[in-house]
């Protein structure tokens, strides 16, 4: 059972080394990373899916309990460890959803997978309902995401959970949150909002490419935390309301 | 360490870009290679290929099947390459049809495949796939993770023995471990007496030597014909 994974500094878009000797990720632990758009959020992300040695545009490495995996087996070792959830919206496969599921629980060795209850997970978090027979070109964005989730969520059993951005495509955030986030689980969150920023104790702070800071929460901000969840949670009350057609004030 | 090295896949797959970065890492590890273009008509990498300072000719095989005009070439290119003082001769193919492979026994063979086009159809790429060394995965940050885990397995299915190498073209992640497998092939001393992997379709039938007119009348040599008897019933 892996404990922790660390990467070394790479170089920000304008070549400059990263102002870091290493960042440590531990098993159990949830982190944040924020920063404008292109700063370069989703990259750190992918750099430590594909368990990078000096081969991505940063330069940077990863190294799993100390060690860098070697080139021959940092593929198999990536699908055992790393569940990453992209920023994609889209599905390019041409199957249906019910063969997608049948043939990813294959590669990762669950032979009968309980397609049913799967799309049910994916359905708790999308309004609007998948079904087994659609093809998963047809999905929307909302409907592919969910069905990411569930997938990772029930057919992925990952120690370590990469997330690009939840809160987009309409999904119900608490509930996709619900099922990815588990304690024994290692999960990098990149976020551009406020809420879920705040839910680590650590946040990593990018910028033009590179590692810009590590801020930790204070007691302070896990207070403003305590209220942001409480305007979330009526907010996302008034946005059913204001779905379904209703009045809201 | 004499080596030639076949990219073979369809058009737009991402062969240039692979040999991009490629080249820059054998010329790290102290190797010299050239590159051999083929096509049909024209062809688009001139300046890419340029750019990377290495020996480099075109083949255009104009009239001709461009893998039936690659396969006649190799052991000139191979002098070639010999006469340039390479040690590692790239040939890029052009890649049209999937039906023929123009690989030999002695060639290292790569398939470059799209990650965004092959999801299905990696089984009508035929010996491409089956008979090569190296399977390379192009386009991987375009597709979802499980999307790609699918695809990689599926390929293993098809070809047990290739080694599989997802690469981003874009950033070049990928290139080094494909680049190490193929440092530790073995090398090839030459190319007189080689032979083909597997057969070129057959020919030769009246419109492979120029017969314009249409109708079994003007058909002769080998001409295959549709089996209507298979007719999906509606
Ligand atoms: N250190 C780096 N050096 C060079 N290029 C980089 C670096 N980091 C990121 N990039 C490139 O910059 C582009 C934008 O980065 P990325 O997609 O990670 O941004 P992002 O923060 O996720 O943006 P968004 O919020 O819009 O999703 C990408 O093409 C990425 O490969
Ligand atoms: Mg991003």
């Amino acid at each position: 059972m892996i404990k922790n994974i660390r990467i070394l500094p790479g170089t920000n878009k304008d070549g400059i080394k990263e102002n870091f000797s290493y960042i440590d990720f531990n098993i159990g632990e949830l982190y944040t990373i924020v920063g404008n758009t292109g700063s370069g959020k989703s990259r750190l992300i992918k750099d430590l899916e594909q368990l990078v040695n000096k081969d991505s545009v940063t330069g940077r490495t990863v190294l799993i309990d100390g060690k860098a995996p070697s080139f021959d087996v940092r593929g198999e070792t990536s699908k055992h460890l790393i569940a990453h959830l992209g920023q994609n919206m889209r599905f390019v496969l041409d199957k249906t959803v019910g063969e997608f599921l049948l043939l990813h629980g294959k590669c990762r060795g669950i032979e009968t997978p309980d397609i049913s209850a799967i799309i049910q997970v994916a359905n708790e978090i999308t309004p609007e309902a998948i079904s087994e027979t659609m093809n998963l070109n047809t999905l929307s964005g909302g409907q592919t995401r969910a069905l990411m989730i569930a997938d990772i969520s029930c057919i992925c059993n990952s120690p370590i959970v990469l997330i690009d951005e939840i809160e987009n495509a309409g999904i119900d955030k608490t509930k996709a949150l619900h099922l990815l986030l588990d304690s024994n689980k290692l999960v990098l969150i990149v976020t551009h909002d406020l809420h879920t920023a705040l839910m680590s104790e650590q946040r990593i702070i990018m910028e033009n490419g590179g590692v810009k800071t590590i801020v930790n929460r204070t007691r302070e901000e896990k207070t403003l935390f305590e209220e942001l969840n409480r305007a979330y949670q009526s907010r996302l009350k008034l946005q059913n309301s204001m779905r379904k057609g209703e009045s809201l004030a | 360490m004499n080596k030639m090295i076949m990219i073979l896949g369809a058009a737009s797959v991402g062969k240039t870009a692979v040999i991009k970065w490629l080249v820059p890492f054998l010329k790290e590890e102290n190797l010299n290679p050239c590159l051999c273009k083929i096509d049909c008509l024209y062809t688009e990498d001139s300046k890419v290929y340029q750019s990377l300072q290495v020996p480099y000719v075109v083949g255009l095989s104009e009239d001709i099947c461009p893998d039936h005009f690659l396969v006649s070439n190799l052991c000139e290119l191979w002098d070639w390459k010999e006469k340039k003082d390479c040690d590692t001769l790239i040939i890029e193919t052009a890649g049209l049809c999937n039906r023929c492979c123009p690989a030999t026994e002695n060639t290292i063979s790569i398939c470059v495949l799209d990650a965004t086009a092959s999801t299905h159809s990696a089984k009508k790429l035929g010996p491409m796939v089956t008979m090569s060394d190296i399977i390379v995965l192009t386009k991987i940050d375009m597709v979802s993770q499980a999307e790609r885990e699918i695809l990689i397995w599926s390929l293993e299915k098809l070809n047990p023995t290739a080694k599989i190498f997802p690469v981003d073209g874009l950033v070049g992640y990928g290139v080094e471990s494909l680049g190490r497998c193929i440092l530790s092939e073995p090398a090839v001393k030459t190319y007189e007496e080689d032979l083909l992997r597997h057969t070129m379709p057959s020919g030769v039938c009246s419109y492979c030597i120029g017969e314009k007119r249409v109708g079994s009348a003007y058909q002769q040599g080998i001409v295959g014909k549709i089996d209507f008897q298979k007719e999906n019933a509606l």
